[in-house]
C-alpha cells in the first residue's frame, strides 16, 4: 500500500510542470495566440530557476527568476508576432530554439551543483495519517500553486468579463477590435501569463523535481504542454485530466524499468511521446462536430485604422 | 509612442532580397554584445566564426560537408512550408532514415556483399524517412491531428529507437562498451570526391536536389500548386486543387530527402551509427530554409552560411573557449531577426505619436 502511496505521490510531482505550463499556454491560446515557444521559455525558466536559487539560496527567488525568464521570453515573442505580425508558428520555433541555446548558456556554469529542493508541506497530525495523508498535506507548494492556478484560470475565463473579453479576441479578434477592446494589449497580457507560468513550470524541475540543472532536462515538456492544451478542447477542468494522465503515463513506465519487465528501456521512455500522438489522432478524430479551438488561433491581426 | 504596421500596397521586391542581408547585419551587431558580455574580444570572436574557416581548405570542405544535410533538410522543409504543411519532425526522418540505411550496412558486414550496398542504403533511407514523415501527415490529413506536435513527438521516438539499437543489437562487440556499431565496410560508405580530404558524394547529390527543387517550383504544375496552396489557399480550392493531397506529398518528399540526408551523415563523415549523430540538423534547417526565404537557391546559400557558425563555433570553441552553445544562440537569434525582416516585405512600420493619432482622424 505504501507503493500505491509513494506512486501517486511521484505522478502528481511529474504532472505538476505540465500542468502549470499547459495552464499558461491554454490562456494564451484562448486569448487567440498560438506559442509554439513553451519549451523554450520552460528550459530558460530552469536555467535561470536553478540559477536564481542557487546563487541565494532561496527556492521562493528561484521560482520568481524562472517565472521572470519566461515572461521576459513571452515578450520578445509578443513583440515579434503580436508587434511585427510575423508568423505566429515560425516565431514559437525561434523561440524555442533561442531558448535551447540561452538556457545552456546560462546554466553551464550550475552544471554538477546540488540546491535541497523545495519544501514539502507537513502539518502534524494530518500529514501523519497513514497512506492518505500525504497525498493532500505533504506535497510541496508548487503543486498547490498549480492547482490554484487553474481554478482561477477557470474563474478567471468563465465568470468575469475580463475572461470573456479575452476569449472574445480569441474567437473574432476584428469584432473585438470593433467593440473598441485593444486585441494586441490583451493578447500581450495572455501571451506574458503563458511565459510567466511556463517559466515557473520550467523552474519547478530544478527547483523540485530533480535537485540539479541539466542542459535540455525539459526534455520535450513544453511540447507536451501544448498537446495537452489541444487534448483539453481548451477547458480548463479536462487540462487537469490530462495534465495527471499523462503524469502517470510517465511514472509508469518508469517504475516499469525498475520492475524489471522485459521490454528495453528505451520503448518504455517513448511512451509518454507515442501516447501524444495517440491521443491527438483519437481526439482530433472524434471531434466531427466542428473544431472547438478558439476560431482566432494563431491568425495575424495588424489594426486597421 | 505607438508602432504601427501599415501594409504595403504590393509586396516589396528590393526589401525581399536584402532582408536576409539585414537580418545577418543585425543578428552580427547582437552577437558582438554577447560576445562582450562573455568576457571576449568581439573583433576575434568574429574573425574564429565568420573569417578563420573560410581560410584554409579543411575548414572549406568541412563546410560544404555540414552544408550538405542542412541543404538537403532545408529543401524538403520549404516545399512543406510553402504548402502551409508543418513538418518540424525532420530531426526524426533523419535519425529514422540513417537507421533504415545502417541496417543494410549492418546485416552485410563482413560479407562479399558488391557495390549494390550503397544504393540499397540510401533508398531505404530515402523510403524509411518518408514513411515516418507520413504518420504526422495522414494523423492531419484523415484525423486532423496537428502535424506540428505530431511530427515533434516522433523526434524523441526516432532518437530512442536509435539508443535502443546501437545499445543493444547492433552494438559492435568489439568496441569496447561503446554505444556504437562497428565501422562501415567500404562498399557501406559514401565516396570521398577527393583523396585524404572530407568532401564526400553527398554533396553533389545536395546541389542535384537543389536544381530540382528549383526546376519543381518554377517549372512545373505541382510547383505551382505548392505555392497556391500555401498563399492562397481559397483561391487554389476555387481551382481544384487539393490541399490534402499537397500536404501528404510535401511530408513525403521532406522526409525522404531528411532520410537521405541521415544516410549519408552516417555512411560519409561518420562512418558507423551511434547516437548524436546529428547535432541538431533537423531543427538547424528550419533556420535555413526560412533565410534562404523558402527558395531552392536562397536555402544553398543559407546552409553553407549556418555550416559555416557551425565550424565557426568549433573553432571559436577551441581557440577562445567561447562555449559552443553561443552557436545554437546564434542562429536562434538570427531566424528572430529574418522573421521580422520578413514582415518589411508585407509592411511599412511607423511610429505613431499619441497626441498626432488623434488629429489624423479616419487616415
Amino acid at each position: 500500500m505504501e507503493l500505491v502511496e509513494a506512486i501517486i505521490l511521484s505522478v502528481l510531482a511529474a504532472s505538476t510542470p505540465l500542468l502549470i505550463a499547459a495552464t499558461g499556454e491554454l490562456v494564451t491560446e484562448r486569448s487567440g495566440v498560438l506559442n509554439l515557444g513553451v519549451e523554450g521559455m520552460m528550459i530558460m525558466g530552469a536555467a535561470c530557476g536553478f540559477a536564481g536559487a542557487w546563487l541565494t539560496g532561496s527556492i521562493l527567488i528561484g521560482a520568481l527568476c524562472g517565472i521572470a525568464a519566461g515572461t521576459l521570453m513571452s515578450l520578445v515573442f509578443a513583440l515579434m508576432a503580436l508587434g511585427l505580425a510575423v508568423n505566429q508558428v515560425a516565431t514559437g520555433l525561434a523561440l524555442t530554439i533561442l531558448g535551447i541555446g540561452l538556457s545552456g548558456l546560462i546554466g553551464a556554469g550550475f552544471v554538477g551543483e546540488r540546491i535541497t529542493p523545495a519544501a514539502h508541506l507537513y502539518i502534524p497530525g494530518l500529514t501523519d495519517i497513514p497512506l492518505i495523508g500525504h497525498v493532500p498535506f505533504g506535497e510541496d507548494a508548487f503543486v498547490y500553486l498549480s492547482l490554484a492556478l487553474i481554478v482561477g484560470v477557470w474563474w478567471f475565463l468563465y465568470r468575469t468579463r475580463p475572461g470573456l473579453i479575452l476569449r472574445a479576441c480569441g474567437d473574432n479578434h476584428v469584432s473585438a477590435h470593433a467593440l473598441g477592446y485593444p486585441v494586441l494589449r490583451i493578447r500581450t497580457l495572455a501571451a506574458m501569463f503563458g511565459g510567466a507560468c511556463a517559466g515557473l513550470a520550467g523552474a519547478y524541475l530544478p527547483l523540485a523535481y530533480t535537485p540539479f540543472f541539466i542542459p535540455g532536462m525539459t526534455a520535450g515538456r513544453g511540447w507536451i504542454a501544448l498537446a495537452l492544451v489541444v487534448f483539453s478542447s481548451w477547458r480548463p477542468g479536462r487540462l487537469v485530466v490530462g495534465a495527471y494522465l499523462f503524469g502517470a503515463v510517465t511514472i509508469l513506465q518508469l517504475h516499469a524499468q525498475g520492475w524489471g519487465v522485459g521490454i528495453p528501456s528505451q520503448f518504455m521512455s517513448a511512451l509518454p511521446y507515442l501516447a501524444t500522438v495517440i491521443v491527438l489522432v483519437l481526439l482530433s478524430r472524434a471531434r466531427t462536430g466542428g473544431s472547438t479551438a478558439p476560431a482566432a488561433l494563431g491568425t495575424v491581426f495588424v489594426p486597421d485604422r | 509612442m505607438q508602432l504601427v504596421l501599415e501594409k504595403r500596397a504590393e509586396r516589396s521586391n528590393t526589401i525581399a532580397l536584402i532582408s536576409p542581408l539585414i537580418a545577418i547585419g543585425l543578428t552580427i551587431v547582437t552577437m558582438v554584445i554577447l560576445f562582450a558580455i562573455l568576457g571576449k574580444n568581439p573583433l576575434l570572436a568574429l574573425d574564429a566564426y565568420f573569417i578563420a574557416p573560410l581560410t584554409d581548405g579543411y575548414s572549406l570542405q568541412e563546410i560544404a560537408v555540414k552544408a550538405t544535410p542542412l541543404v538537403m533538410i532545408a529543401i524538403g522543409l520549404s516545399l512543406c512550408y510553402l504548402a502551409n504543411a508543418w513538418n518540424i519532425g525532420a530531426e526524426g526522418q533523419f535519425l529514422i532514415g540513417a537507421v533504415a540505411g545502417s541496417w543494410i550496412a549492418v546485416k552485410t558486414q563482413g560479407t562479399d556483399a558488391g557495390a549494390w550496398v550503397l544504393p540499397a542504403m540510401l533508398l531505404l533511407a530515402a523510403a524509411a524517412g518518408a514513411l515516418y514523415a507520413l504518420i504526422p501527415a495522414i494523423c492531419k490529413v484523415r484525423f486532423g491531428a496537428s502535424e506540428i506536435l505530431t511530427s515533434l513527438m516522433l523526434v524523441y521516438v526516432a532518437d530512442l529507437f536509435l539508443d535502443y539499437l546501437v545499445r543493444g543489437p547492433w552494438r559492435d562487440p568489439h568496441g569496447f562498451n561503446f554505444p556504437t556499431t562497428a565501422e562501415f565496410d567500404p562498399v557501406a560508405t559514401v565516396p570521398l570526391l577527393i583523396d585524404g580530404g572530407r568532401l564526400h558524394l553527398g554533396s553533389i547529390i545536395a546541389l542535384l536536389v537543389v536544381a530540382a527543387a528549383a526546376i519543381l517550383l518554377g517549372r512545373t504544375i505541382k510547383g505551382f500548386e505548392i505555392r497556391m496552396v500555401g498563399a492562397a489557399p481559397r483561391a487554389a480550392r476555387f481551382g481544384g486543387f487539393n490541399a490534402n493531397q499537397l500536404v501528404i506529398l510535401t511530408f513525403a518528399v521532406s522526409g525522404a530527402l531528411a532520410g537521405l540526408a541521415g544516410i549519408i551523415e552516417v555512411a560519409g563523415p561518420v562512418g558507423h551509427l551511434q547516437p548524436g549523430i546529428s547535432p541538431g540538423y533537423g531543427f538547424t534547417a528550419i533556420i535555413v530554409a526560412f533565410l534562404g526565404r523558402l527558395n531552392p537557391i536562397g536555402i544553398l546559400i543559407a546552409g553553407l552560411f549556418l555550416a559555416l557558425t557551425f565550424i565557426g563555433g568549433e573553432q571559436a570553441q577551441i581557440a577562445m573557449k567561447i562555449p559552443l552553445d553561443v552557436t545554437k544562440v546564434f542562429q536562434g537569434i538570427l531566424l528572430f531577426y529574418v522573421l521580422a525582416c520578413d514582415s518589411l516585405i508585407l509592411y511599412r512600420f511607423r511610429l505613431v505619436f499619441p497626441n498626432r493619432q488623434v488629429a489624423r482622424g479616419t487616415g
